[in-house]
């Protein structure tokens, strides 16, 4: 940190200005510090005491608190892919395949993909900022100097929520899908409940339903890590905070899109 | 060691030893000497940006410092492993300039926060009684169930302090106790230190730019200037003085006799 970023402030920040690095030095700086904040989560999560009553509380938070919004979305989603599927599959007369198509989305790519970008927006920012807000207004220093550990309260807690509901909330956004899917076929083929599902899982595989759920852990991680790591280290006041919750939410996507694919990769290496 | 009022004061409980801290090309403590001694209300004055907030905050662990010695009740507090550290912050209450309450909290969750987290072998009862007990002593018995966005400023204050008191630590460290809040307000803030002190026998660093409230509760008052602790004595000792950086600090502050 320069003189210039030393303003007179009553607590200069030194960590408020980066410094003056090449884009690849703070690249790598930036790639160890997340890293040793990473196995920080680690060695916490395993020591006592361990804050579960936290824990279920952002359980609580993460999970019940996206119900409306996943159901809203993964309906939609169900509905929307069902319609855009039919035209094409029509011109070969394969609209039976339909149910089996749609579950092969939602299951494998459409619920644990739109989940977690939900997750990242709405969970992900909301860490980075509530986190944030708590770093520039002292409250996790007044956490340390009461004797609590904030990261293991904090962070620990948010970061086992996302990672232990997001394949919850996966599973429910399929369910979701499926049910909107289902009401668009029948709707335009009188198919019934039984025959609909019966087609959607007779393609459907313990491997598929495996893979999603574990994209769905990696997600979940992934959100809950970059948006306590985001918070937990942003400065500036009201300015970073503000960039917080918007890391949080840009670096998580970006994670998860790269994570699909290197998932994906390995899944159908071992299909 | 003697206060102002000719008590003899008890042995150090900080010791602090050519405490040195830059940040950037800034140096910000160019070598603090000071010596608190136990049941004393030592203040330190100094302009805005003058390194009061850094100090105390390594007192406290919170930052470290670049070179010197820290001792808070005899142990070197840079040197501490971070459970050890854990433990001697349960002896030292800090009381943030800006109350620092938790915003999703009520005041009952704050002041149980800190309590329940590090005296797990009290009942829900002793921990329900114990939060009474320091609202009481703050005179804000009836916040109990208040967020902290409903509290005012002078109370958020009063609050903060509640919430180090709980533990009963036996060092206080006030950021700024006066700040941000009216000159009423303050001296109720004031003579609230001076109660801290009396009822829970604490020993107190003061931070502050208000020489009234360096009047009301400081046995002894050091004025931290240019990165050293610039003159301490008695309050009106330190002013004695023509060293225009502490001259020029009185005459511009205005100071009322409550």
């Amino acid at each position: 940190m320069d003189e210039e970023a030393y303003t007179g402030q009553e607590v200069p920040d030194e960590e408020r200005k980066e410094p003056q690095e090449g884009n690849l030095t703070a690249f790598f700086s930036g790639v160890y510090t997340i890293h040793a904040f990473v196995l920080r989560f680690f060695r916490e999560l395993f020591r006592p005491p361990f804050e579960g009553k936290e824990m279920i509380r952002q359980c609580f938070h993460v999970g019940y608190k996206s119900l409306a919004i996943i159901t809203l979305t993964g309906f939609i989603t169900g509905i929307v892919f069902t319609k855009q599927s039919r035209p094409s599959l029509s011109e070969f007369g394969a609209t039976s395949w339909l149910p089996s198509l749609i579950s092969i989305a939602v299951i494998r790519a459409l619920a644990p993909l739109i989940t977690a970008l939900i997750a990242a927006g709405k969970i992900g920012s909301n860490i980075g900022a509530e986190l944030g807000s708590m770093n520039v207004t002292e409250q996790i220093d007044a956490m340390e100097v009461s004797g609590t550990n904030p990261f293991k309260f904090l962070v620990v807690s948010r970061v086992l929520a996302t990672t232990c509901m997001l394949p919850i909330l996966m599973l429910y956004a399929a369910f979701v899908g499926l049910m909107g899917a289902y009401l668009n076929v029948h709707h335009n083929e009188l198919t019934s409940f039984r025959s609909f599902f019966s087609d959607a899982f007779a393609k459907i595989s313990f491997l598929d339903v495996f893979a999603s759920v574990t994209k769905s852990i990696v997600y979940g991680f992934t959100i809950g890590i970059i948006g306590s790591f985001t918070g937990y280290r942003a400065r500036q006041g009201t300015v970073g905070v503000g960039k917080a919750a918007n890391s949080a939410v840009v670096i998580s996507m970006f994670a998860i899109f790269i994570e699909e694919v290197v998932i994906v990769q390995i899944v159908n290496s071992i299909r | 060691m003697k206060n102002k009022s000719d008590t003899v004061m008890g042995d150090p409980v900080i010791s602090i030893d050519q405490v040195k801290k830059n940040f950037g090309g800034i140096k910000v403590l160019a070598g603090i000497d000071l010596t608190v001694y136990k049941g004393e209300n030592l203040v330190v004055l100094g302009r805005s940006g003058s390194g009061k907030s850094v100090l105390i905050k390594i007192i406290s662990g919170l930052l470290a410092q670049d070179s010197g010695k820290v001792r808070v009740l005899g142990e070197e507090v840079n040197r501490l492993s971070p459970e050890r550290l854990q433990q001697l912050r349960l002896h030292v209450g800090f009381s943030f300039q800006n109350s620092a309450l938790y915003d999703g909290m009520s005041v009952e969750e704050n002041l149980q926060f800190p309590l329940v987290r590090n005296r797990r072998e009290l009942s829900r009862k002793q921990v329900g009684e114990a939060v009474r007990q320091v609202l009481e002593d703050v005179g804000l018995p009836q916040t109990l169930h208040q967020m902290p966005a409903e509290l005012s400023g002078g109370q958020k204050k009063r609050i903060g302090i509640a919430r180090t008191l709980i533990l009963k630590p036996d060092i206080m460290l006030y950021d700024e106790p006066t700040g941000g809040i009216d000159p009423i307000t303050s001296v109720d803030i004031n003579n609230l230190i001076n109660k801290v002190k009396s009822q829970y026998n604490t020993t107190s660093i003061i931070i502050t730019h208000d020489l009234t409230c360096a009047r009301m509760t400081g046995d002894r008052v050091a004025i931290l200037a240019d990165g050293i602790i610039a003159r301490q004595g008695g309050f009106d000792e330190v002013f004695d003085c023509d060293d225009p950086r502490i001259k020029g600090f009185y005459n511009y502050n205005f100071i009322r006799q409550p």
